[in-house]
């Protein structure tokens, strides 16, 4: 089985940008990857590439063909769409393709473009990640639906709206070093608790910003990279991925997400790690209970003890195991197709140590990164390690 | 616009003879379906509905979606209902009365934006 090597990576500042085609995000994140990995055109076999909302935000379809002729690529081109899981999706597609052999080079990556609807209709697009029969008609939006399992949570293990503001605190705090984040503003406890209430529990601090932005990993296979001399120092060494039912009412749990239980234990298997093994992680924090899910589902907690994690410290950028370095969705915002990718670009640069947040895990070398779609319905899971 | 099978249920739910599917392991689940979610059984038969659910989970709404506009804001709930759990809108009580554990019967009533029905949970008196 062929090795998986990323070779170069690339983001937009994630951010609002009413103006900004699709294609033009994903051509800066694209070019910025292609750049860094610098290989020629003609060897990129395919591009994958994660998007949701296209339809509705830009009246465009078929985005693969478009996306990469604007990465000034050709080649066969695919668009994966499994929610805000999109990116992830694509990214496990094509390391399963190169380690198939059925590839040597692909640019993947993901975009998405929000900000030129309105508030009400980027909510009416994000509830379609939802069940339309029996969610959606019944006035489930998208943070109504992480509500219904936020009061579920509270009401199995305990925990309250304060230990989501510390989630919300850490996040924040983590992206102010980052450039390509949306928010550059540290809040308080008090400042979350305090704001507008968007579907209760939950209140907008507890929620990640509606986000334009774009992101691109180069992926190569290890005898690619060694053949062509590749600078690429961080690998692919686990994949998983699992599902869930579609709405919350046919779930077994409520409280937690089994299928990104799945997708850790697949990744770590194929790794050969344990969550024990694990430096650092990105986690699909679209709102903060989602963060609590994350780690109890990555094994880092047991159901119920993850609701803590940071305002004991233990996920902050002091704590054992820092979790969102980047600043999550939460702060460094959440274009949706393009978050999955966004994860992988983000551990790649702390693994190789130049990552603005590198001082916080100068000797990590093992990353996870959790991508989540809806409800957690859909999960991917990969494990980054620094070569040796 | 039409949508076969589960019109007929949204039917069955006002005129008060709701229904489930239920397969011979006792797995329950909602229509259109051909196979059990849970395991695949494909001999599904419709079970009259519990008249009465109890409220897992809910959430009020404050920031809509359009098609809920003119609700906002408005509680939704999951109830259970023996085999099967329902999501709907949760009318006729205050939200400060609504509490997990609460009673409720499962109605039809009018989304008050797009003039549609929608599933809508009421209190039941104890």
């Amino acid at each position: 089985m062929n090795d998986v090597r990323i070779a170069g990576v690339g983001l937009t500042k994630f951010g609002r940008y009413p103006e900004r085609t699709g294609r033009d995000l994903f051509a800066e994140a694209a070019l910025a990857a292609r750049d860094e990995a610098g290989i020629s055109r003609g060897d990129y076999d395919e591009v994958h590439y994660g998007n949701f909302m296209g339809e509705l935000a830009e009246g465009q379809g078929h985005q693969g063909p478009v996306v990469a002729e604007a990465a000034g690529l050709d080649c066969p081109a695919t668009r994966y769409e499994s929610a805000c899981a999109s990116a992830g999706v694509a990214f496990r597609q094509a390391v399963q393709t190169i380690r198939g052999g059925g590839a040597d080079v692909v640019l993947v990556g993901g975009m998405e473009r929000m900000n030129n609807l309105g508030t009400s209709e980027v909510t009416r697009s994000l509830a379609i990640a939802a069940d339309e029969l029996f969610e959606v008609r019944a006035g489930v939006t998208f943070p109504g639906a992480y509500a219904l399992m936020a009061r579920a949570y509270f009401d199995e293990f305990g925990g309250d709206n304060e230990d989501l503001a510390h989630i919300a605190v850490k996040n924040h705090a983590n992206a102010m070093t980052n450039e390509y984040a949306q928010f550059h503003r540290e809040i308080t406890v008090e400042d979350a608790l305090e704001s507008p209430v968007v579907a209760d529990p939950l209140t907008l601090y507890d929620a990640c910003p509606i986000t334009d932005g774009a992101s691109a990993v180069v992926l190569v296979s290890g005898d690619y990279a060694d053949e062509n001399g590749l600078d690429a120092p961080v690998r692919v060494a686990g994949s998983g991925q699992g599902g869930d039912k579609a709405a919350l009412q046919d779930r077994e749990y409520l409280a937690q997400t089994p299928a990104a239980t799945k997708a850790a234990e697949m990744a770590y298997a194929d790794a050969a790690i344990t969550p024990d093994d694990v430096d650092v992680a990105e986690v699909h924090d679209c709102f903060t209970i989602a963060e609590v899910l994350a780690l109890e589902s990555l094994g880092f907690y047991e159901p119920g003890e993850g609701i803590g994690a940071a305002a004991r410290g233990e996920t902050t950028r002091d704590g054992d195991r820092p979790v969102n370095l980047s600043g999550g969705l939460k702060a460094k915002g959440h274009p949706v197709g393009a978050t999955g990718t966004a994860q992988v670009v983000e551990m790649t640069k702390l693994l190789r140590g130049d990552h603005a947040n590198s001082d916080a895990v100068p000797d990590a070398r093992v990353g996870v990164t959790h991508n989540a779609g809806g409800t957690v319905a859909s999960a991917v899971v990969h494990v980054l390690e620094v070569m040796n | 616009m039409a949508d076969a099978g589960y019109d007929d249920w949204v039917a069955a739910i006002a005129d008060g003879e709701g229904y489930y599917l239920a397969c011979p392991d006792g797995h329950g689940s909602l229509p259109p379906r051909r196979s059990c979610p849970h395991c695949a059984s494909d001999e599904l038969t419709e079970e009259p509905l519990a008249e009465t659910g109890e409220i897992v989970t809910f959430t009020e709404v404050h920031v809509p979606a359009p098609s809920f506009a003119d609700e906002a804001p408005y509680v939704t709930a999951i109830a259970s209902f023996g085999s099967v759990r329902l999501t709907g809108v949760v009318r006729d009580v205050p939200r400060s009365d609504v509490e997990l554990g609460m009673a409720v019967t499962p109605d039809v009533d009018v989304n008050a934006t797009t003039g549609e029905q929608v599933l809508v949970f009421r209190p039941v008196d104890e």
